[in-house]
């Protein structure tokens, strides 16, 4: 029975996934299509003065660029099913490639981000909940404030602006210091690189867990169990090991899960200040030099991401909430 | 009752002074003028600030500049708030736009329900499975960046919580008596929409597209930071921003920090303006 369910639950969610892969080819598609970048002019580069009228003609049809829209549509559409993403031009590399490399660059501050954030976000969160109305709750809560709609980059400018020039703590740019081969750089000096970028992303991550959280607890000190608990003399921190966490952690971690997607937009800025060679660096590039075929990849990977993201957080549910059965969702 | 109560003494203390509600509109009324000075403010100061004075580069904040001045001498906060106020243009036209999309997708969804209902829902949720940001840049890059490339690009990425809001308030005023009523006299869908829809709606609207504005002024700047946004020759936030980013390293701080912290208002302004606002319209709060 229980298999069952898992195998429905399987299959309904690979079919949602392969309707919004659909998706994403159409629009990326359309919009490729209407903008005003001319394929041939982007291929051909400087060189476009050398090229006659007749070669131009060659080259639209070598790639089927007279042929009509859903033509063109349904050629690229089985090239995508068999996996050929198309190659970068300004890597000169095949774009699966460019995007495993940057990505496995990306991931390491990526996940010390989330999970800084997603913890640091829930400590907060349980504090100020419990203190409510206190001093520590009201700095918590200013904080939080004050973060949650600050810009990414200004706040990655000014902690390099502290940590990296001032106080000349952290290094000013890259994922290893200048004049290293990428083979000889060590652990420590990697490290040494991706703090900046990552603590730059986690606080501003911490923000909307934190005041969730803190909703989250006020709510359950507030009820009817907990007055119970409190008669029988349980402490704060029992009722909040006890009663509280059980019921904070669920919404949390959907939170943290669904805060994936903001994460990586996060990175495509962050990146950028620290001049980190990512995912999100590569993102601004490709829309900066007009390279369709990495950017229409990174567009596909990132709504993959997004979508294993929210996929782990409705599994997750299950092993903390026996409630939650699968055959519910 | 609960541990939230505040005190007798707090309360009272307070209540003397301003009750809830006026201290509400005195909150609205404060940021409404000072985004409305953030907007208007740069043509009362003129072009003075623009123009390079090349003895005074780089100099530090001080009373005659209080955000400092830039490597060619120009007067920072000048140029901050001419480019503040740019950028609250574009993203107030972007949401504008953004929010009129969302309404009309919301209440199309709400009360035609069935197949069309499930398309636009099914659309929202495609939007929302997309890094925001990368949708952003994807569109804006379509467009062939510029001015029109970021407000087309935050107007069709703004939306979906508008619509998904709309939707699900009309769905419950479709299942209300008067409605059900309206249908049975043989009004159209469309009548119904336009008499009984649109008043409920409104002020959910409202509230929505201010709280739409400091999204669509953040994600303006950074386009425009990122370089797919505004040109470079205009002197917008985010790429005030940019320009300072290249000249952190000789340590002049101020060239970065001060336009942020300026942004940072402007956005906390709106965030507090809708807030408020929906305090004071929702009715159940707007009594207390």
């Amino acid at each position: 029975m229980q298999l069952k369910r898992l195998a429905q639950f399987t299959v309904r969610k690979l079919i949602r996934l392969v309707l919004l892969l659909i998706a994403v080819s159409l629009f990326s598609f359309v919009l490729v299509s209407l903008s005003p970048v001319d394929p041939i002019n982007a291929y051909v580069g400087a060189e476009m003065l050398q090229i006659g009228p007749e070669q131009r003609q060659l080259i639209a049809e070598r790639w089927g660029l007279d042929q009509p829209m859903i033509t063109r549509f349904w050629l690229w559409l089985q090239q995508l099913g068999s996996g050929n993403l198309g190659t970068s031009m300004i890597f000169n590399q095949p774009v699966g490639t460019v995007i495993a490399n940057r990505f496995q660059v990306s991931l390491q501050m990526l996940a010390i981000a989330w999970l800084l954030s997603g913890l640091l976000g829930l400590g907060l969160g349980v504090l100020a909940g419990a203190y409510e109305g206190r001093w520590i709750d009201r700095t918590i809560r200013f904080y939080a404030y004050i973060l949650a709609s600050s810009p990414t980059f200004w706040m990655a400018l000014l902690l390099l602006i502290i940590f990296s020039v001032t106080l000349k703590l952290t290094p000013i740019c890259c994922a290893a210091p200048p004049g290293v081969l990428a083979t000889d750089v060590t652990l420590g000096q990697r490290i040494h690189h991706l703090i900046l970028p990552a603590v730059t992303l986690s606080i501003i991550g911490v923000a909307s867990i934190a005041l969730h959280t803190r909703q989250k607890l006020i709510e359950v000190l507030n009820s009817d169990y907990v007055l119970f608990a409190r008669a029988q003399g349980e402490t704060l921190w029992g009722i909040i090991r006890h009663h509280g966490l059980r019921n904070i952690l669920l919404p949390a971690i959907t939170l943290q899960f669904a805060s994936l997607s903001e994460l990586f937009g996060g990175a495509v800025l962050a990146e950028q200040v620290f001049a980190y060679p990512g995912l999100g660096e590569a993102t601004v590039q490709a829309a900066l030099r007009s390279d369709v075929p990495l950017l229409v990849g990174i567009v596909f990977f990132s709504a993959l991401f997004v979508y294993i993201g929210n996929t782990i957080a409705d599994l997750t549910y299950q092993i903390i909430d026996p409630r939650i059965r699968i055959g519910g969702l | 009752m609960t541990a939230q109560a505040v005190t007798p003494t707090a309360v009272s203390k307070r209540a003397r002074l301003w009750n809830r509600r006026q201290r509400t509109l005195a909150a609205i009324g404060a940021c409404a003028l000072l985004l409305i000075t953030l907007v208007f403010g740069s043509w009362l100061i003129g072009d003075a600030g623009l123009n390079p004075v090349l003895t005074q580069r780089n100099q530090p904040p001080s009373l005659a500049h209080p955000f400092g001045t830039d490597w060619l001498g120009r007067d920072m906060l000048s140029r901050s708030l001419h480019g503040m106020s740019l950028s609250i243009q574009v993203g107030l036209l972007a949401a504008s736009f953004s929010a009129v999309i969302g309404t009309g997708l919301g209440m199309i969804a709400g009360s035609f329900g069935g197949k069309i209902d499930a398309v636009i829902t099914w659309i929202v949720d495609v939007f929302f499975s997309l890094p925001h940001l990368v949708l952003l840049i994807m569109i804006a890059f379509a467009l062939g960046g510029g001015t029109k490339g970021v407000i087309v690009a935050v107007a069709l990425t703004h939306w979906t919580n508008l619509a998904r809001i709309v939707r699900a308030e009309v769905l419950q005023i479709n299942s209300s008596n008067y409605v059900q009523l309206s249908h049975r006299l043989g009004h159209s869908p469309f009548w119904i929409a336009y008499h009984h829809m649109l008043p409920h709606v409104f002020p959910q609207v409202l509230v929505g597209l201010i709280l739409l504005f400091p999204h669509a002024i953040l994600h303006e700047a950074a386009l425009s930071f990122i370089g797919i946004g505004l040109s470079p020759h205009t002197p917008a936030i985010g790429i005030i921003l940019a320009e300072a980013m290249r000249h952190l390293s000789t340590g002049y701080w101020w060239l970065g920090v001060l336009p942020g912290l300026l942004l940072l208002l402007a956005v906390k302004a709106f965030d507090s303006l809708g807030e408020n606002l929906r305090v004071l319209i929702d009715p159940k709060t707007s009594q207390l």
